[in-house]
């Protein structure tokens, strides 16, 4: 096991990368510690899968280094590697039956006999699949064949990360929730390094201690679930984690005050003239209140636990998020954001905290 | 209970069904087995002599020399055809312009009509004019297919390799083309060998197609005609007269209508059973799906 680290990795599938949209990683500097769980998470097309696939070895960047540990691995095959990687569609080698399928990466390195069989059981009782070692491997329902092609990373001594890639995809939603439990429990049973590919914010938060948000091809922010959630770096981080997104209102600087529609809302002394400035709040904290922003209830979603309201103000829509059986101002409502977490973005990135 | 109401009118619905099959399969196919229990003679007239036919036939050498040229012949051209076009596939580039060129140039001989693929051959393989012919003589090996029954086999296997070979490497190219890449990257970080992908990945998803395609090669291997007339005219002697071209003669050459029907029986009987066991042995381990 080791710690990864990519150094000025940058990728394009084009042979001559001409503009910018060209490249499919931009340029990404990263650390994953020995023994972390990591999600990489942002939209399809962001370029995570290809951010994976540089970091098994299954694509050589176009320029730019890949470190195990202090190995250069950049020009190294997957196999020699030594990570294991599970798909978003379940491959398992379907002639083969389960145990041969845990065991066949074992084999084809040469292990001996006696060891690859007690790496199977071994490997078999962690995933809850003894039961069906002599089955073949393609009578497997969609999430037994999943914890098979996991089951053939673990059963190596060697692997120095493990690498999910939208595992889930093919799983029927009530299977998702146990099977992420298990991969959750697993990583801390046996403490290996796991890397979780994923566009659902859900899946990311609860599997990983550190999330990585990807946007066009390159790292917006990396932090605890807490932290995406409490200090969005970038408006995009803001928007794409919590449900319903955060809300960003373009305002005006008067006198160190970032003001929206008139309403003085955050300190901004450091924004720089002419730049776009931005105000983002989480609809968590705004409230409807004496004074503040005036706006226009349009309409109130139910969504159990809570309510979620759409308010505008001009062409502007804020949303805010009450509990159940809060009541909703008819007419003349107003809104305050709460100062805490009220953000102030420039040019899109976070620059100041509210006063 | 509500009794659904029942309108036995409706059976006339698959009457022109039943016509149709009546008239291209069922009818044709009585004929024969009609004439395959009588004797004929001029002035139509007709005698019946119960299993006489098929008792001749089955106990007929001719009949048996003819049946073991064609299991040979299919059993040849099987052990060819599968391995090269398999192959084939394996070596064809997955995309690009050179993916098009290929599939191009392997459709060629499917579509060239299968009188002309044995009058090309034919000519071909001439020993004083045909560029095969001609060739093999220069460099000094003796070589006339109108006389010697050993190249008279070699051309006419040469002859199906040639023609059909591509049809099993197509079918495998698009099973090929199925597999999605996630499985060639698995195998890959499973530190799999190229034999291994082979075996436990590429194999594995051809099956269904390499099932019709030895199906297809079977039936039409076994059913050969066109070709070797042309080529052979099942000559030298009776050296590549296979049992179509056996049937052929009986039926045309000597008129004899019920001992070819017999034959034409006895020789469907064949393929079918052959090509049941085929299939039965091909999907024996798949799961029921």
């Amino acid at each position: 096991m080791a710690r990864i680290r990519l150094e000025s990795v940058r990728h394009s599938y084009r042979e001559q990368p001409a503009s910018e949209a060209d490249w499919a990683l931009k340029r990404v500097d990263l650390e994953w510690q020995d023994g972390g769980a990591y999600a990489l998470l942002g939209p399809s097309g962001c370029g995570k899968t290809t951010l994976l696939s540089i970091v098994s070895g299954l694509l050589r960047p176009t320029s730019g280094r890949v470190f195990f540990g202090e190995r250069d691995v950049t020009d190294l095959a997957p196999d020699q590697r030594n990570i294991a990687q599970v798909f978003q569609f379940p491959v398992v080698y379907d002639t083969m039956s389960v145990y041969d399928n845990l065991a066949f990466p074992l084999r084809n390195r040469g292990v001996p006999a006696a060891e690859v069989d007690a790496r199977v059981r071994e490997v078999a009782a962690l995933l809850d699949l003894e039961a069906m070692l002599p089955q073949r491997a393609a009578g497997l329902t969609a999430d037994g064949k999943q914890k098979i092609s996991l089951g053939r990373g673990l059963a190596r001594a060697d692997v120095n990360v493990i690498m999910f890639d939208e595992p889930l995809t093919v799983i029927d939603p009530h299977l998702k929730w146990r099977l992420r439990s298990k991969l959750k429990e697993l990583h801390q049973r046996i403490g290996m390094t796991m890397v979780y590919v994923t566009h659902d914010q859900t899946e990311a938060m609860t599997f990983a201690d550190q999330v990585v948000v990807m946007h066009e091809g390159a790292i917006v922010q990396v932090g605890t679930p807490i932290e995406l959630f409490e200090r969005p770096r970038h408006t995009f981080v803001g928007h794409f984690i919590g449900s319903p997104g955060m809300n960003v209102l373009p305002c005006e600087i008067e006198a160190g005050q970032a003001r929206f529609a008139g309403v003085p809302l955050a300190a901004a002394e450091r924004a720089a003239p002419g730049a776009r400035t931005e105000i983002g709040v989480r609809p968590e904290f705004v409230r409807f209140a004496e004074a503040g922003v005036p706006v226009r209830v349009a309409r109130v979603a139910d969504a159990g636990r809570h309510q979620i309201v759409e308010t505008h103000h001009g062409d502007t829509v804020i949303r805010v998020l009450l509990k159940e059986g809060e009541r909703v101002p008819g007419e003349n409502a107003r809104l305050a954001f709460d100062p805490a977490h009220t953000r102030l973005y420039v040019d899109g990135w976070m620059a100041g905290e509210a006063a | 209970m509500s009794a659904k109401p029942v309108n036995p009118r409706a059976w006339w619905l698959v009457l022109p069904v039943l016509v149709l099959v009546a008239f291209n399969a069922v009818i044709p196919l009585m004929t024969v087995v009609n004439y395959s229990v009588q004797e004929t003679f001029g002035n139509n007239q007709f005698f019946f002599e119960g299993v006489k036919w098929y008792d001749d036939v089955v106990n007929s050498a001719r009949f048996h020399d003819a049946l073991k040229r064609q299991l040979l012949f299919t059993a040849i051209i099987l052990a060819i055809e599968v391995p090269l076009g398999v192959a084939i596939a394996l070596a064809m580039p997955r995309k690009g312009a050179w993916a098009s060129v290929c599939l191009v140039l392997m459709s060629m001989p499917l579509l060239i009509p299968w009188n002309v693929v044995g009058a090309m051959w034919n000519i071909f393989a001439l020993p004083d004019i045909g560029l095969l012919g001609w060739t093999l003589n220069k460099l000094g090996f003796d070589y006339n297919y109108t006389r010697q029954p050993f190249a008279a086999w070699a051309t006419l296997i040469a002859m199906d390799v040639w023609h059909w070979t591509s049809l099993v490497a197509l079918l495998a190219y698009a099973g090929l083309s199925a597999i999605p890449d996630a499985y060639y990257q698995a195998a890959k970080i499973d530190g799999a060998s190229g034999w291994a992908v082979f075996r436990h990945v590429q194999l594995p998803k051809m099956k269904h197609v390499l099932t019709i395609a030895v199906l297809l090669r079977f039936m039409d291997s076994f059913m050969i005609y066109t070709e070797p007339v042309v080529l052979t005219g099942g000559g030298p002697g009776n050296a590549t007269t296979l049992l179509s071209i056996d049937l052929v003669k009986i039926a045309l050459g000597q008129f004899d209508l019920g001992p070819a029907a017999a034959m034409s029986l006895i020789y469907f009987l064949i393929i079918l059973l052959l090509s049941w066991v085929f299939y039965r042995v091909m999907t024996l381990d798949q799961d029921p799906t």
